[in-house]
């Protein structure tokens, strides 16, 4: 499974079952609401049920006098009228950032964003004040589309910026040297009868994260340090960026992230109602705990995705690509949130992807609706140019009449012209794009699914077969930080380890990158066995607090195992540097005569040794150690990554359509990945089959909606349809691997390569089992109503819109509308 | 307020609780039982599930009064004598969780589904858990943990790593 | 979320609970199994002054035989529904709908009276009562009335339950050896019926010489596709007559549009649901 010839001896590659469970399974969980220091006060957040509307009024008399209330606070009541929340990314030196407030000062700019805010003995008591806070609204029009919000005229979502665009952000290759002109390319195309020029508009609707855990945040003003228990995947850039915003110095603040119940981005955040919590902590003197509902969830945490694409790709006829053109809207909702102007940004150079592509020009403009913000959701800008490019290269196939696979092969880079430096200027390291296909092809018997779908089609069965293809790669483990800096990010992309040898020669382990779910307990706990050459048992891992591990920049874009992973295996060469000296020392050999293996320091040629945990005994004592040395094997490291991280892989869908009821069904997927070495295949796997089934809920079951007042429609789970086990099918996943030549452990990143990869291949199997029957394109979710219509369009029936603005019946709601309950109710 | 007398995870209480407090409220807000989640509003994720009188419930759509002469078990009182319940071992045996808040839920609904089908196909288990939502794992190997949990929990069936304790409600 | 406050009575009687209902008021809300009411409560989409638990009367919950009828207590469960012998026996369809309600969990709390009266168009129940003409015993001050299933449900959310009355009982008659099917659509394994189709066949010697078929989903209430049955009595059980017949299945039929379903397309389902339901009631 790994490329290492023999790992039977090592930790690295044992599929270990994890450390981090035993109290997950068992209850014995601190997620961030379980915690509730003595006179703790709760809060409850007053809404807006409109998208956009002056406020014209808000009287707080009578939630004041409600029982158990200790304050009811609008923005300027809390003294916050100032206070704007951070964007770490202006994409262009004149991005355009309204200010985002803490809670809306004179205008709401989404449905759902605070208006007020009540704190109590409880949060039912906080609730029932909230209920009785009075706002007066004079609503003003929506803005929800997003080419109507940049056409002349438009209403303005902040009318001080005089425009809904934010910012638009160019990559030309042409421009960048790095290669040809589209325009050239394009214009060539068109006047040579031997090119084609293909051009598609896609969707990648809006998405709800939708992490099991919602958001919650508890603060404690008591002590020296105010400290914050958060649900977040950012505990260091929390605590920086609440210095940023409140001006409390970041000495005096410890942030905390316990355990935390998923993220996939949607907790990378910093939001309002942290910055609330504090401020009404610090106001009261006592802790103040703020618990979102689902529903507040769904309204308020930021939304992923939502782009218009439109591309345009040039081709001779024998197949070879010459142009790629990417134009994108992508809509920021509201305000522009921690890096959401960023995530387009993050697929600019994504969407040449594994082909060999001689010119590329990508444009992003971002706009601003009176929608919930978006930012980064799994895979953040990746998804979206993997769905684009793998979609576009089948309706390639399409035009040329080629095979799709071939087609794909024809053009990706050879696994001999690794290192590859791309269009966009990257230079893939590792990747062999050949051998993940063949055995892809080989689990899923690619050719007997082709002849079967021929058969059906032969015989016009009702349910007819599709086969998806999705050959990927994404650029993860984000980020170098010098490639950050020159994108304007605000951050940079280092991380952080420490090392402690304890006197007992036990470990601990402490780490930037804060888990919400992957298993890094486990996973560098088994990097650390084997390069110290204790126990696995002898590990602990330290994170997500920032009193215990000060210093890193969390989790998100895949980087913790290639960036903080590569940090922690730095500081223990260093661990092993020193205990070498101090070894040497008291085995009264030179220095350079020292071997360490296995984790016993030995002298060349002779039995005389030492194990670690002597020598962490020898420096705790400190009786006898090498002059000039401090007495400690304690060590520091920072990793700051050369590049990112290149994994691919190919994906395949067989799909079945009835084409009578629209119903999709997924019968058979296989990918295999390329992930370079790998630490723990359980882990490695579990993270496959995870990013699966939120690529294929993409493709199949969730989008977020709006009416035409910017109402969420479906803001509760009743009607945003989750998969649950019983709409998703076993997968079968491989993993082969070409090790990374990036980093020492030759590993790559896998949290995003699921999700990134599996949309496409869903959307091109539908409409690889339709696409006889004359459907072109079917919008995501490719639900059965798409689907059924699709069909009926194609063949010449004319049927009705598809209403996306109503509620749909399920779980306790049924029928009953949350936004428009009707008599059925009272 | 109203009263309920309930024996949790094998311990008597008997509260003064408002009317309107729902049973997960009551075992975390009063009982300190914070093992069990809440993850919705509108009884989807199933986040919540505990037994209700041996059968699984969602305990956000359960009053605690409607519990009062009940006996609620949790995630927290599902092991016994130190020793993991045979789904709680598979679950960790088989990779069946990532970040964990689904889990309680999903092991407290897997228990009530082995008791009712002691030997289910993978479709059974799928159906058998379209209670509770999970976003990590693409619930491939919570179907794989609760298949091998049934094994586990076979007469003569050897256990993993200790002796699993009985079936709670069996 | 936490419900707004409400007072609560839990009875131990059926007068018990017609007194406490009447007393109540207009603001009064029957507490049945509450895997519908508890959300709404903590949605706050409701708030009523007192809730009138029915889960202090055993006798609801029983599920017994009465000469040619089943009589299952407006209490009883589905998860007792569906694991009843007797209904099994002979009310297979009330077994069939029953499995494909929610989920396990919902299925312990929910109950069969619950869920009818509460008349979701989307529920799946109520097609079957009607498809097997039910009747509902519904207790008041004056004592019990029995209402048919083709006047129980009145319009969205509305049933012929008057103000403080209950339903005590749904009576099913017996359709021993009869062929059934419940054939539901949903978007997700959670969603409710986008379309649903209930089918009861009485099959002699290869040809339909009864049929009953209910709607789900088509309509405000349930609809019993009367159309559809009188084109299929008398006929064979092949795919082509039955195909023929399920064409009638819109008649009367007034389909919702939500964003699963605009209504050209439910009646499309309707049909084609209703063709299958027929067929693989059949065998």
């Amino acid at each position: 499974m790994t490329a290492t010839a023999d790992t039977t001896a090592l930790e690295f590659g044992k599929a270990r079952v994890r450390k981090e469970d035993a109290r997950l399974i068992t209850g014995r969980t601190r997620y961030t609401d379980a915690i509730t220091p003595p006179g703790t006060l709760h809060v409850a957040v007053v809404r807006s049920p409109l998208a956009h509307a002056r406020i014209t009024g808000i009287d707080t008399a009578e939630a004041k006098r409600a029982p158990g209330v200790h304050g009811v606070y609008t923005v300027s009541d809390l003294g916050a009228d100032e206070v704007g929340m951070p964007c770490a990314w202006p994409i262009t030196p004149d991005q355009k950032a309204p200010q985002r407030p803490v809670l809306a000062k004179d205008t709401v700019h989404f449905a759902g964003e605070g208006v007020a805010v009540v704190v109590a003995r409880s949060a039912a008591e906080a609730k029932d004040a909230a209920d009785l806070v009075e706002v007066d609204y004079d609503p003003l029009d929506p803005v929800l589309d997003m080419e109507a919000a940049l056409a002349e005229g438009a209403t303005l979502v902040h009318p001080d910026l005089g425009t809904n665009e934010s910012a638009t952000w160019v990559f030309d290759s042409g421009e960048a040297g790095t290669g040809g002109s589209v325009a050239d390319a394009i214009a060539a195309a068109e006047a040579d009868p031997d090119q084609v020029v293909v051009r598609r508009r896609f969707r990648q609707q809006r998405l709800v994260p939708a992490f099991m855990e919602p958001r919650s945040c508890v603060v404690d003003p008591t002590g020296e340090q105010i400290v914050i228990w958060s649900a977040t995947q950012v505990p260091h850039i929390l605590r920086t960026m609440t210095t940023v915003t409140l001006g409390i110095p970041e000495s005096k603040l410890r942030v905390i992230a316990p355990d935390v119940g998923g993220g996939f981005g949607g907790k990378i955040g910093v939001l309002p109602e942290e910055m609330m919590t504090v401020l009404l902590a610090r106001k009261l003197g006592r802790p103040v705990k703020w618990t979102e509902t689902r529903s507040e969830c769904m309204l308020t945490a930021h939304h992923g995705r939502d782009q218009i694409q439109d591309l345009t790709i040039t081709a001779k006829k024998d197949g070879t690509i010459t142009g790629l053109d990417v134009r994108l809207l992508a809509d920021m909702g509201a305000y522009l949130g921690l890096v959401g102007p960023g995530v387009p940004v993050l697929g600019a150079f994504m969407f040449n992807a594994i082909y060999k592509i001689p010119a590329y020009r990508f444009q992003t403009t971002n706009v601003f609706t009176t929608k919930t913000l978006t930012d980064a959701y799994r895979g953040a800008g990746r998804p979206e140019a993997t769905f684009g490019v793998e979609r576009i290269i089948d309706e390639l196939a399409v035009e040329l009449g080629r095979e799709p696979l071939e087609l794909r092969e024809q053009n990706w880079i050879k696994h001999e012209e690794f290192p590859f430096t791309t269009v966009c200027g990257l230079t893939y390291d590792s990747g062999n794009y050949e051998q993940a296909t063949a055995r892809a092809k080989e689990l899923f018997d690619y050719d007997a699914l082709r002849r079967e779908q021929a058969e059906r089609r032969e015989r016009g069965d009702k349910v007819q077969l599709g086969i998806g293809i999705s050959t990927f790669t994404e650029m993860c483990g984000l980020a170098p930080s010098r490639v950050l800096g020159s994108l304007a990010y605000g951050a940079g992309g280092w991380e952080a380890a420490s090392i402690r040898m304890l006197a007992t020669g036990k470990v601990e382990v402490i780490t930037g990158a804060s888990a919400h779910g992957q298993g890094h307990e486990t996973a560098f706990s088994q990097i650390v066995a084997d390069k110290l050459g204790v126990p696995f048992e002898d590990v602990e891992i330290l994170h997500g607090d920032t009193a215990s591990s000060p210093k890193g920049l969390d989790t998100y874009g895949s980087r913790s195992l290639v960036v903080g992973g590569i940090a922690i295996t730095m500081a223990a060469d260093k661990v092993i540097e020193k205990a070498k000296k101090i070894a040497a020392h008291l085995l009264e050999a030179d220095e350079a005569d020292i071997e360490f293996s296995a984790g016993q320091f030995t002298v060349r040629g002779t039995d005389k040794g030492k194990a670690i945990q002597e020598i962490a005994f020898a420096a705790f004592m400190a009786h006898d150690y090498p002059e000039g040395m401090e007495p400690s094997l304690d060590s520091d490291a920072v990793y700051d990554p050369e590049n990112f991280s290149f994994p691919h892989g190919t994906h395949l869908a067989a799909m079945e359509v009835d084409t009578e009821t629209g119903r999709v069904n997924l019968r058979h997927y296989v990918c295999v990945d390329d992930i370079g070495n790998v630490v723990n295949p359980l882990i490695a796997e579990g993270q496959v089959h995870g990013g699966l089934a939120q690529g294929i809920a993409q493709a199949l079951f969730e989008e977020a909606n709006y009416d035409d007042q910017g109402t969420l429609v479906n803001g509760t789970f009743v009607d945003y349809t989750l998969p649950s086990a019983a709409d998703l099918p076993s997968f079968t996943t491989e993993i082969v691997s070409t090790p990374a030549t990036s980093n020492p452990l030759g590993v790559k990143g896998v949290g995003e390569a699921g999700t990134i990869a599996s949309t496409p291949a869903i959307v091109n199997g539908v409409l690889d089992a339709v696409r006889h029957l004359g459907v072109a394109d079917i919008q995501m979710p490719t639900t059965s109503q798409r689907v059924w219509r699709a069909i009926q369009e194609a063949q010449g029936r004319s049927t009705q819109e598809t209403p996306i603005d109503t509620h749909s019946p399920g779980a306790g709601l049924g029928s009953i509308d949350p936004n428009n309950p009707q008599g059925e109710v009272q | 307020m109203a009263e309920v007398r309930v024996t949790v995870d094998g311990v008597n209480y008997a509260d003064e609780v408002e009317p309107r407090m729902l049973l997960v409220q009551y075992l975390r807000e009063r009982l300190g039982k914070t093992g069990t989640l809440i993850g919705c509003d509108t009884s989807n994720c199933g986040a919540c599930t505990v037994h209700l009188n041996g059968q699984s419930v969602k305990s956000c759509s359960v009053l605690a009064v409607q519990a009062d002469g009940g006996e609620v078990l949790t995630i927290e009182g599902l092991a016994r004598d130190g020793q993991l319940h045979p789904v709680q071992a598979a679950f960790n045996e088989c990779h069946g969780l990532q970040c964990g808040y689904c889990t309680p839920g999903m092991i407290m609904a897997a228990v009530d589904l082995l008791g009712d089908n002691p030997d289910p196909d993978e479709g059974e288990v799928r159906e058998g858990i379209e209670g509770n939502l999970c976003r990590c794992t693409g619930y491939q190997n919570i179907v794989r943990s609760v298949q091998r949990a049934a094994q586990m929990m076979k007469p003569g069936a050897s256990a993993p790593t200790e002796t699993p304790a009985p079936v709670a409600g069996d | 979320m936490i419900p707004a406050k409400f007072d609560y009575v839990r009875p131990s009687s059926v007068e018990e609970a017609v007194s406490a209902l009447q007393q109540g008021g207009d603001d009064a809300k029957i507490l049945a199994g509450g895997q519908s009411l508890l959300p709404v409560l903590r949605l706050r989409l409701a708030a009523p002054s007192v809730v009138i638990d029915l889960g202090g009367i055993p006798e609801l919950r029983q599920i017994s035989e009465d000469g040619d009828r089943i009589a299952i207590g407006a209490m009883a469960p589905h998860h007792d529904v569906l694991r009843d012998d007797l209904v099994k026996q002979h009310v297979s369809l009330l077994s069939q709908a029953t499995a494909t309600v929610a989920d396990p969990q919902v299925r312990h709390r929910g109950t069969l009276g619950g869920a009818l009266a509460h008349a979701d168009p989307a529920g799946d129940l109520g097609a079957v009562a009607l498809a097997l003409d039910a009747e509902f015993v519904i207790a008041g001050s004056s004592g019990t009335r029995t209402v048919p299933a083709a006047e129980f449900f009145v319009d969205y959310f509305t049933t012929a339950i008057g103000e403080g009355e209950i339903l005590t009982q749904v009576r099913f008659p017996k359709y021993t050896g009869w062929s059934t099917h419940y054939e539901k659509f949903n978007r997700t394994a959670q969603a409710w019926s986008m379309v649903a189709v209930a089918a009861a066949l009485r099959v002699e010697g290869g040809s339909i010489a009864e049929a009953r078929i209910g709607l789900t989903n088509m309509g405000t209430t349930p609809i019993r596709a009367t159309g559809v049955e009188q084109a299929l009595v008398g006929q064979p059980a092949t795919a082509d007559s039955v195909r023929a017949a399920a064409e009638h299945a819109t008649e009367g039929t007034a389909a919702p549009s939500d964003a699963d379903a605009a209504a050209d397309y439910r009646e499309h389902l309707a049909k084609v649901l209703t063709g299958r339901a027929v067929l693989a009631a059949a065998g």
